[in-house]
């Protein structure tokens, strides 16, 4: 998911009528960037829940499993200790470390697969360009739209976009100076009213 | 007191509620929204420095000098420096790891167990209570290290393949110690580290210097708040709730394995480790009310840790303390009941012999001072529940002593019995643990977001998009929001 076309709305009601409708009209790949997670988005976007619990459950198990083997092997095979005349191999001795174990793999691979996930750490990104986009993790709520995305319309879209309440609309990066040179940009507010059917609040059928 | 804080909100309180039971005070007072609740937080950690900030750290890092002045006066002489002998061979340094670690399980409740429950409450304190979740860890990690003696043996305890051909013995409750608390500094930090990368973009951003764009920018990861991350972030917090809930419990239940595994009259009793885990919540959320209730006076947060959570965190003392009283009861009953001659012998030696004024120091200051939070007048009072959270700490420290040192200090052979006092560097080093949390933490309240500001914005009514109403509370800023205090 790349954000190529991003629009800033000034509550979250605004921003999720804004994918839902986005997303009636044909829009597809879509994302949000807010300063919390907001509730319902997730079924807006059409998102899958996160994968994260079923990578790290491989390193969990293998943690604790590997740090029992480990303990078994050290103190009942190769170096056995015989306290209070217990066997070398005493399983009850050895939970302890092993669920400390698998909670460290778990949480160590867990971090890693998080970040992974969300494709961090990136440090620059096109997106920090666009003007007001700092609001996105303080009290603004963005939308983003991928270039590939098919209903995409330079122009069109804008327009889609203002006329959903969207406070602002700009383009990232490369896109972002391809538009200054178009015509297509005008300021949303114009473009609005010559779209012909993008009103915000559709009457239901 | 909560209902004296001026609502500048038009709505009345009832409308504004973020959880059910109807008539509960909302989270966030003062009618501070999305913008003002970043303005306020990130304000802190942005800011000027106040002027108290310099002094009080200047004191903690002399305190912390002093932490380094005895460490190091113990590797080179020894840990004969501490006032320990042959009968007493464990006193305030172990003491004082109990003390620290039990402090640090009221930032894991608050972080993952009260996350789990959907306690809403807890946004606004979970992050400086895991704060100080890991400050204490570290405080307390100094204790077995240097107990040690020679800290540069310290790495015996791991199982690392060495010419000695020898490996630690996996079946001590010591070594599983070694491995609980490491385990658990490291998931406190970690989980610490990913809640607060969406507060670092959020500083970042709004960072006014170069150097604190670059430092911030790094910290934050490049976080950008897409919702496909968000939905990864929430899973992991899951995980790591999910996982911290039940480490939190092991740890103190380990803890007491120290005591519970040996056979000694005093430790050996099944009860330890749920009266361990109980005792290490309760002073540990007296830590976190006394820190508190002075960081949201000095930080001006009185809008975002209202009375409402302060009062929560009392009630938890008050339900704890009276878990840990059951537990000395339930002590006595035990020796009696299992007619051990020995137990016996060291729970009356407890009560009534050398260290009784300990004893009832510890059964004063925990069992009784908090049955006050009965009141509500006392639970909503500053004074009162600042006063009664040092009582609770100091209480909490005397238990361990107590355990420790009343249990060991007359032995099965009268001969060797002995009274332990601490020596100087005992005194010094536990005074200097407080130098090394108390700096730790002046400088996150300095430069860290002190309240998960991401977080706590999540908990606002406006920031619910099915909420029918209130859609303009959290942006409409309302006059009279700077009116705070």
């Amino acid at each position: 998911m790349k954000a190529d076309l991003l629009a800033e709305f000034e509550t979250p009601e605004a921003l999720l009528a804004a994918v839902e409708e986005l997303y009636r009209r044909g829009y597809r790949v879509l994302d949000a960037f807010t300063p919390y997670p907001v509730h319902g988005l997730e079924q807006a976007l059409r998102l899958p829940r996160s994968k994260l619990p079923w990578l790290v459950l491989p390193f969990a198990l293998g943690g604790g499993g590997g740090c029992y083997g480990l303990q078994a092997y050290l103190n009942g095979w190769d170096y056995p200790l015989d306290v209070g005349g217990r066997p070398p191999h005493s399983a009850p001795s050895f939970v302890p470390i092993s669920f400390e174990m698998m909670v460290l793999a778990t949480a160590l691979m867990g971090v890693l697969i998080f970040f992974a996930l969300c494709k961090l750490p990136e440090l620059h990104h096109p997106i920090f360009e666009v003007e007001g986009f700092a609001g996105a993790s303080q009290d603004r709520f963005w939308l983003g739209i991928d270039g590939r995305d098919p209903a995409l319309k330079r122009g069109t879209t804008e327009a889609l976009l203002a006329s959903l309440g969207a406070s602002r609309v700009a383009w990232t990066g490369e896109t972002a100076k391809a538009a200054e040179t178009s015509e297509a940009v005008k300021k949303p507010t114009e473009a609005a009213e010559e779209v012909p059917g993008a009103v915000t609040k559709e009457e239901p059928s | 007191m909560s209902t004296s804080v001026p609502i500048s909100n038009e709505k009345p309180v009832a409308a504004v509620n973020t959880d059910d039971p109807v008539g509960r005070h909302p989270l966030v007072l003062g009618g501070l929204g999305f913008k003002s609740i970043t303005d306020r937080v990130a304000g802190i950690s942005l800011g000027k420095t106040p002027k108290t900030w310099p002094f009080a750290l200047a004191l903690a890092v002399s305190l912390l000098m002093v932490l380094g002045g005895s460490l190091g006066w113990l590797v080179s002489q020894g840990v004969g420096v501490w006032g320990m002998n042959s009968t007493i061979g464990w006193a305030w340094d172990i003491t004082g790891f109990v003390f620290w670690i039990g402090i640090g399980h009221a930032g894991t409740l608050i972080s993952a167990i009260l996350y789990l429950f959907r306690q809403k409450w807890r946004t606004s304190i979970n992050r400086a209570a895991e704060a100080m979740t890991i400050f204490a860890v570290l405080a307390a990690l100094i204790y077995p290290a240097f107990h040690v003696g020679r800290v540069w043996f310290a790495y015996w305890m791991l199982p690392i393949p060495n010419q000695m051909g020898m490996w630690p013995q996996m079946k001590s409750p010591l070594l599983w110690d070694v491995f609980a608390v490491s385990t658990y500094a490291t998931v406190s930090a970690l989980f610490w580290f990913v809640g607060l990368v969406p507060d670092f973009a959020t500083l970042r951003d709004r960072a006014d210097t170069k150097t604190k764009q670059i430092v911030y920018g790094i910290l934050s990861l490049g976080w950008r708040g897409s919702h496909r991350a968000w939905l990864h972030y929430e899973r992991a917090y899951q995980i790591f709730a999910g996982l911290s809930t039940p480490l939190v419990l092991s740890v103190h239940t380990i803890v007491s394995f120290d005591f519970a595994v040996s056979i000694l009259p005093g430790w050996h009793t099944t009860i330890f480790p749920p009266y361990f885990v109980a005792g290490a919540i309760f002073s540990g959320f007296a830590m976190v009310v006394t820190l508190m209730v002075v960081a949201r006076t000095a930080l001006g947060l009185k809008h975002l840790i209202t009375m409402r959570h302060l009062e929560n965190m009392n009630k938890i003392i008050l339900a704890t303390g009276t878990m840990v009283g059951y537990a000395y009861g339930i002590e006595f009953f035990m020796a009696w009941y299992s007619g051990n001659p020995y137990e016996s012998f060291a729970l009356m030696n407890r009560v009534f012999g050398p260290y009784a004024w300990a004893y009832w120091t510890m059964v004063s200051c925990n069992v009784l001072f908090p049955q006050l939070f009965w009141f509500k007048k006392i639970r909503t009072s500053i004074p009162a529940m600042f006063a009664i959270s040092i009582v609770v700490n100091v209480g909490m420290w005397f238990e361990r002593f107590v355990i420790i040192v009343t249990s060991l200090h007359r032995d099965y052979i009268p001969s060797s019995w002995s009274y332990y006092r601490p020596s100087l560097v005992d005194m010094s080093t536990f005074v200097g643990t407080f130098g090394l949390f108390l700096t730790l933490f002046l400088l996150f309240c300095r430069f860290v977001p002190v309240i998960a500001i991401g977080e706590v914005k999540g908990v606002l009514p406006a920031a619910d998009p099915h909420n029918p109403h209130d859609a303009h509370d959290a942006h409409g800023e309302k006059a009279g929001v700077e009116h705070h205090g």
